[in-house]
């Protein structure tokens, strides 16, 4: 019962972005095409629509990301929807309230969409399957399952730069373990048809398996950026840094930090992506960050206009 | 009361009898197979024709959830779901509010259980106080409340010297010692079976090593103290290897598999379904396999419900947040016979996994039909298949991964003591 | 039925449109149909100021009803708005919500001095307050059909009637 696919209807519409996998790919281009004519309504002096004038849009974060919640902030006002920002992580939880009695609440407000952070896997589906049939649910970020719309605006990135995904060599250099962002980036990278996705990390920090999820596992920055064409940095936690997982950011940086050297190993016209926040000096040096070949700026532009094109389209389904 | 059970095929795993044959019984006991005693004067006679008549299953593990989780199931819900389920003797875990750890709490719950006049119930002693794995329990104290094995069903004790001398102290006395192999320190907050499924949806992960790891230690610090172990819920294809091993040299050790652990694997999750957060994990399809096949040459020994029941809210939670276990002990005489049925073995085999060898790990005498012994007894339609539904449920906990699906095996009636306490 | 050659009502709009044009003028297009025919008529008169078109998408009032039209097109307004002389084009004239929405687009981009608008077929049926001033033909069409214009390869153009409620 709960082992159907919740995002999608019987007629494959899409109710929910919860994941970017089992998502077909002409309906991820159709969300990339969309929010192609978004950009151009960013770049206008007037960047609203009218389009969900009258939607409320919750914002439900379980999880503090200032961030995030912003772009989905800004990407709701363009499209002139009411957007409520809820903190729970500082509210109702702790008062321990249930995660369904929230939500229930929330529809109660006649709200029509959430958009959803938590720190579990799997909290989106669950909201989803339990809210009322009317209101959609968008993951912004689930314990380290998923995070669709960040790899929707990576997928949206890659394409302006390098315009087809279908002769690409891609690298996801981090923790993989533990990210929801490299779940989501492979499943879509998968599923455009790019041909070589690599994922390159300490053996600590993979998941047992994961090259059945169509990737190729390097443990060495040299052999593994050789060819590549797009480098996808993840972001290192904190408290991942030293411990059971890594002896040491410093360590971390000297064998997987993305510097100018070892980016000079991969294609010269390669791009150099970062999900932000990013860690200058851990998993990547400033003069890349900051470098010709970074589009880190042009990432987090593109995501509103990806959030603007997701809203939209789960609105009017 | 005298009772007449006729034309029914009787099956007792024990002395290997298959045989359509009716019995009789008075006071309580099983007083003639076969032909009617002199004078019996049946005050009901069951009419048996094409439904099996089988020794009441037993069941190495049923929570109650009492004393401490009464919200989530009370005895009087439980013990009625026991018997619809044809089960006459389970053992319960320590791990109730507060543990099982002392003598009073035993008497009370072999006394609130009496009282309901159903299944023999059977709790496991807490091997240490508080179950903390700290100091032992007063074993022999507890054995005459009532206990009659001693268990630590969170896992491995972290201090090993406490388990060793632990065991020295039960095996003193002949008694038995549960533990369901996990090392703790490998463990931390995994939810799931490290394989595909939870790369896929990034589930923190119990590796197969944190059952083989307090395997190891198990077996040799059962070696070491002479104790007799028993192994609960074991979950992966090299575990199965290593107790095979074990028993090959001799080792006193005998081991069970959950209900859940024979037919799912760490795929049912499908998208975070609650009802398949369990513990040890659901694992890989190949270690259920290995599962299933352990049985044919005696590896494993039996088959238990793992029954625990969960109040919805409990479930009602993100993957990782919600309670483990399912419910079960009403699936353990469908889902053991839809295993058989499966892998082609006779009913014989099948049944001996739930009646004869559970008893004889619990040390009780049950479990078979025999002239002179209790008469406790299940009588079912092995062709009746029913959905499993909330409503067709007895247990207060409806959490379970098989709900909706259709399972052969209808219980008719359940006797205890020579008494009918169930019939459908 | 019979439908007019849609070539020849071209000629007669690119006419009727020529009269009234001047360095001022610019066009705007919307997607498709009315774009197709801006882009020739921007070409044939002549006009110096770049050609514009409109995707109503995101404007339209329908949107609850119907969701989000499968393929956007990018709006592109590649002069100043403020102050422009646009002559709006499209090729169907109906209900005049398509123009209201592309009316109110144009606002997001700066206020006009003036729009008129040039249709190549007037069909009646309007519930909004709106005409064209420019237009080749009017005609009167079963309330179930829809008329759209078609473009071959060649660029030739043609009228063709749908039933509204089947897919094209």
């Amino acid at each position: 019962m709960i082992n159907k696919n919740p995002q999608l209807d019987e007629n494959g519409i899409l109710q929910h972005l919860l994941t970017t996998e089992g998502l077909p790919a002409s309906l991820l281009l159709r969300i990339l095409d969309t929010a192609e004519s978004f950009v151009g309504v960013t770049e206008r002096d007037v960047k609203k629509i009218p389009l969900l004038r009258g939607k409320s849009i919750f914002n439900l974060f379980f999880e503090p990301s200032t961030r995030t919640r912003t772009t989905f902030e800004i990407a709701a006002k363009r499209l002139s929807a009411d957007v409520i920002n809820l903190n729970i992580a500082v509210s109702a939880q702790s008062k321990g309230e249930r995660l369904l009695d929230t939500v229930n609440n929330l529809s109660a407000m006649n709200a029509d969409m959430f958009v959803v952070r938590h720190s579990q896997s799997g909290a989106a589906h669950l909201i989803a399957n339990h809210v009322r049939s009317d209101i959609h649910v968008i993951n912004a970020g689930d314990g380290s399952h998923a995070h669709p719309t960040q790899a929707l605006l990576d997928m949206f990135t890659i394409r302006h730069y390098k315009k087809d995904f279908r002769n690409l060599s891609v690298a996801i250099i981090g923790d993989i373990l533990h990210s929801r962002v490299a779940r989501s980036q492979i499943h879509a990278l998968t599923t455009l048809g790019v041909p070589e996705v690599r994922v390159i990390a300490p053996k600590t920090l993979l998941p047992k398996m994961v090259e059945r999820l169509g990737v190729h596992v390097y443990h060495d920055m040299a052999k593994g950026l050789r060819n590549i064409d797009v480098l996808m940095m993840l972001r290192l936690q904190n408290e991942r840094m030293q411990g059971a997982n890594l002896p040491s950011p410093e360590e971390y940086f000297k064998y997987y930090g993305l510097t100018p050297e070892k980016l000079s190993l991969a294609r010269r016209n390669a791009i150099v992506m970062h999900p932000g926040p990013m860690n200058r000096g851990v998993e990547i040096d400033s003069s890349v960050a900051d470098g010709k070949q970074s589009v880190i700026l042009p990432q987090v532009t593109f995501g509103i206009a990806v959030r603007m094109a997701v809203m939209s389209i789960l609105a009017g389904n | 009361m005298k009772i007449h059970i006729k034309n029914g095929r009787l099956i007792d795993a024990k002395h290997g009898i298959d045989t359509i044959q009716d019995i009789f019984i008075a006071k309580g006991k099983i007083v003639s197979i076969g032909t009617a005693p002199d004078d019996f004067q049946a005050s009901r006679v069951i009419d048996a024709d094409s439904l099996i008549v089988c020794a009441g299953l037993v069941d190495l593990s049923v929570r109650l959830r009492e004393p401490g989780f009464e919200y989530k199931a009370t005895l009087e819900s439980e013990m009625d779901a026991v018997v619809a389920g044809g089960v006459t003797s389970i053992a319960c875990p320590p791990d109730t509010d507060p543990p099982l750890d002392e003598p009073g709490l035993v008497e009370m719950l072999k006394y609130r259980a009496k009282n309901l006049n159903l299944a023999h119930v059977y709790p496991i002693g807490a091997l240490t106080q508080g179950l903390k794995g700290e100091r032992l329990t007063e074993m022999a104290e507890l054995n005459d409340a009532g206990c009659v094995v001693f268990g630590q069903p969170d896992g491995l004790l972290t201090d090993l010297r406490v388990l060793m001398q632990a065991m020295r102290y039960a095996s003193t006395f002949g008694f038995s010692v549960w533990l369901r192999p996990q090392e703790i320190s490998l463990t931390s907050d995994g939810v799931a079976h490290d394989g595909e499924v939870a790369t896929r949806l990034g589930l923190p992960v119990v590796p197969v090593c944190a059952e083989t790891v307090a395997l190891s230690n198990i077996i040799l610090l059962a070696k070491e103290t002479g104790v007799r172990v028993h192994l609960c819920r074991i979950s992966s294809a090299e575990g199965v290897a290593m107790i095979r091993a074990a028993k090959q040299q001799g080792v006193a050790i005998t081991c069970d598999v959950s209900i859940n652990h024979l037919h799912l694997s760490d795929m049912d999750i499908g998208f975070f379904d609650s009802n398949c957060h369990l513990m040890p994990p659901l694992r890989g399809s190949s270690d259920r396999d290995a599962l299933r096949n352990s049985f044919l040459d005696g590896t494993i020994d039996a088959i238990c419900s793992d029954h625990t029941p969960v109040d919805e809210d409990a479930k009602l939670l993100p993957f990782g947040q919600s309670e483990v276990g399912a419910t079960g002990v009403e699936l353990l005489l469908p889902l053991t016979l839809k295993w058989g049925m499966e892998m082609r073995l006779p009913l014989l085999k099948v049944l001996a996994k739930v009646t004869s060898n559970p008893a004889e790990i619990l040390g009780i005498d049950a479990g078979h039909l025999s002239v002179g012994s209790v008469a406790d007894i299940c009588i079912f339609d092995p062709d009746c298949y029913w959905k499993v539904t909330p409503s067709t449920i007895l247990s207060q906990g409806k959490n379970t991964p098989f709900l909706g699906m259709e399972l052969p095996g209808k219980v008719k009636y359940t006797l205890v003591n020579g008494h009918v306490i169930y019939e459908y | 039925m019979q439908l007019p050659d849609a070539e020849v009502l071209y000629k007669d709009l690119e006419e009727k449109i020529r009269v009234d044009c001047d360095k001022d003028t610019a066009l705007i297009g919307i997607h498709t149909g009315g774009a197709w025919l801006a882009e020739r008529l921007h070409h044939a008169l002549g006009i110096t100021q770049p050609l514009g078109t409109l995707d109503v998408s995101f404007y339209r009032d329908d949107f609850d009803k119907v969701g989000l039209h499968s393929e956007v097109k990018r709006s592109t307004i590649p002069f100043e708005v403020e102050g422009a002389h646009i002559i709006l084009v499209d090729d169907v004239l109906n209900t005049g919500r398509t123009v209201r929405a592309a009316i109110n687009e144009m606002f997001d981009y700066g206020r006009p001095a003036r729009i008129s608008l040039a249709t190549l077929v007037d069909r009646g049926g309007r519930e909004l307050p709106i005409a064209a001033k420019y237009t080749a033909i009017e005609l009167t069409l079963p309330a179930d059909k829809m008329l759209v214009l078609k473009r071959e390869k060649s660029g030739k153009l043609s009228l063709v009637l749908h039933d509204k409620n089947l897919p094209e």
